[in-house]
Formats: structure tokens, C-alpha cells, sequence
């Protein structure tokens, strides 16, 4: 279990996961080393896994982000480990999750422009295994996407 | 747009992989002096081409067993106003994500909670209860990768 330390020191973190072990020290009143002690034991727990950079891809010329929502067909006894394979090879392809509900996978896929996506979705994407349908929600605006945990 | 070269490229495939590396560190592995590297990554961040950095937790050690996405459909278009809905939508805790969709649904949640019953309640005391909330569907999640972006094929721009 954490202490009551651990979720404050998670919680710093998690606003900023920049600060340095001093800075964390001192918002918990514990020296520096004590900090990264509790931080080193975090990770080696695994709870902490790493951090990410996160791109902006608008800045990079990827303006479009389409959620692709995929039915596949359960016939086939791979379609599952075979579809995803496949996504994976695909670089504009940005998340793959699984579901269990109406959905079975989707897809984050960055594009330049429309005729950019286009493009990815007729070459790359409809060329995938096993699809038996699909959906686009097309990503007008991202209001929140910090994927805190409420700890 | 902004251009990178190839050494940029692999500056930031490393950095979103893992963004506690330091400058020297890069540096070393691609053959570019610290503060040479230190300048390339001070670039990504003044450009805003890192906007930040997140903290990858295991959510079931923490005690959040269940992730949910949910799609929701306005009922009553027009008469809510939609900045209410939003700023009401993003201020629930257990909401990590609200992206506004054109297409079958007006809005995509991701929703975490500790286990199915806690997920009803949010769902129940906090999502339903909003006003204009019309039709939603729920799709649990069960695994979940993210691949790092089409950082190579930023290649193409520069070569010749």
C-alpha cells in the first residue's frame, strides 16, 4: 500500500513531472535524497513507469486525428492478434486499444490534411485483416487529455 | 511547419519514449556534444514541439481496475449550451480525457474508476445527471498501446 507520502509525491508529479527531487522535497518537507528514495522506490514497484514527451504533431504538420472504431470478424481465430500486428507496421497509427462492448479495436490515426488521411485510410488502413466494419469520429478539438488518475 | 533533420528525429523518438534522458545522455548515443544536443531539445520545447510531459503510472497498482470510453450523443442540441457542458464534463476527476467528435457521437470520455460498480456510480451520479446528455455508450477497455507517431516519416522532407 502507499503511504500517504507516496500518493502526495504521486500527485506533485503528476502535475509536473519535471520537478526535481528538491523541488519534490520540498512541498513534502523531506530532504532531497529522501525524495528520490521514495521516487526510485516507485519505480523500482513499478508504479511509476516512466515518463513520456508528449508531441504536438500540429506543430510537426499533422493537423487531422481521426478515431477509427473497428468491428472484426470473430470468425477468424487470429483476427485479433493478426489486425494488430498489422496496425502496428502502420506509422501514422498513434494508439491501438482493444474493448470489450460494441467496439473490438481503435485507432488514433494523425494525417497531414484530409487528402493526406484519405490516402491512409485506403492504402493502410481498409488494407488491415479482418476488418468486417468501420467507423471515423473525426477529432474536432481535445478539451483534456492529461490522463491524470484521481489520486 | 517546422522542419527536422535527422538527428532531430531521433532526439525526439528517444524523448517520447522516455523524457528523463539528459542532454549528455543523448548526446553520447547519437555523437553530438552536449550542448549541442541541449540546444536541439531546447528547440523541441520552444517550438512547443514537446508540449509536456506525462507520467506513465500503473493504474492497477493504484487501485483503478477498470477504464471505460464513452461516447456521448447531445440530446437536446441548441438548448444546452455546450461551454456549460464542457467546462462541467472536464471538471470530473474521474474524466481523463474529453475530445469533441464529429461523427456518430459528440463527445468521447475516458473514464477511469476502481471497478464496475464505481464506474456506475460516476456514470450514474455524475455523467447522466449532466444536462443535454442524450444517448451514451460505453466500451470497456482491455489493452492499450501507444506507438510513438510517424516520427521517421518526417524523413522525407528532407532528403534528397
Amino acid at each position: 500500500m502507499l503511504s500517504n507520502d507516496d500518493t502526495k509525491l504521486l500527485r506533485l508529479l503528476q502535475n509536473d513531472p519535471s520537478l526535481s527531487s528538491t523541488e519534490l522535497g520540498e512541498a513534502l518537507g523531506l530532504t532531497s535524497a529522501a525524495a528520490w528514495r521514495r521516487v526510485e522506490k516507485l519505480m523500482a514497484t513499478g508504479v511509476i513507469q516512466g515518463q513520456e514527451a508528449v508531441i504536438d504533431w500540429t506543430k510537426l504538420g499533422y493537423l487531422v486525428e481521426v478515431s477509427l472504431r473497428i468491428t472484426l470478424d470473430k470468425t477468424q481465430s487470429r483476427a485479433f492478434d493478426e489486425f494488430i500486428g498489422a496496425a502496428r507496421d502502420v506509422p501514422e497509427v498513434v494508439e491501438i486499444q482493444t474493448f470489450l462492448g460494441r467496439v473490438d479495436v481503435r485507432l488514433s490515426v494523425l494525417a497531414r490534411d484530409m487528402a493526406h488521411y484519405q490516402h491512409i485510410y485506403r492504402d493502410a488502413i481498409l488494407t488491415l485483416p479482418h476488418i468486417a466494419d468501420i467507423e471515423a469520429l473525426m477529432q474536432v478539438s481535445s478539451l483534456k487529455d492529461d490522463e491524470r488518475l484521481p489520486i | 511547419m517546422i522542419e527536422l533533420d535527422d538527428i532531430d528525429r531521433k532526439l525526439l523518438a528517444a524523448l517520447a519514449r522516455d523524457a528523463t534522458q539528459n542532454a549528455s545522455a543523448l548526446g553520447r548515443r547519437f555523437g553530438l556534444s552536449q550542448p549541442a544536443a541541449w540546444r536541439r531539445i531546447k528547440r523541441f520545447h520552444d517550438d512547443g514541439i514537446i508540449k509536456g510531459r506525462r507520467l506513465v503510472l500503473d493504474r492497477e497498482q493504484l487501485g483503478f481496475g477498470v477504464t471505460v470510453f464513452l461516447g456521448v450523443k447531445l440530446a437536446t442540441k441548441g438548448r444546452v449550451s455546450l461551454d456549460d457542458f464542457e467546462r462541467a464534463i472536464t471538471a470530473i476527476p474521474e474524466i481523463q480525457s474529453v475530445e469533441h467528435v464529429l461523427g456518430l457521437y459528440d463527445y468521447r470520455l475516458r473514464v477511469v474508476a476502481r471497478d464496475l460498480a464505481d464506474f456506475e456510480r460516476v456514470l450514474r451520479r455524475r455523467i447522466m445527471t449532466m444536462p443535454g446528455v442524450g444517448d451514451v455508450e460505453a466500451n470497456v477497455l482491455l489493452s492499450e498501446e501507444r506507438r510513438i507517431g510517424p516520427v521517421e516519416s518526417l524523413v522525407a522532407t528532407d532528403r534528397t
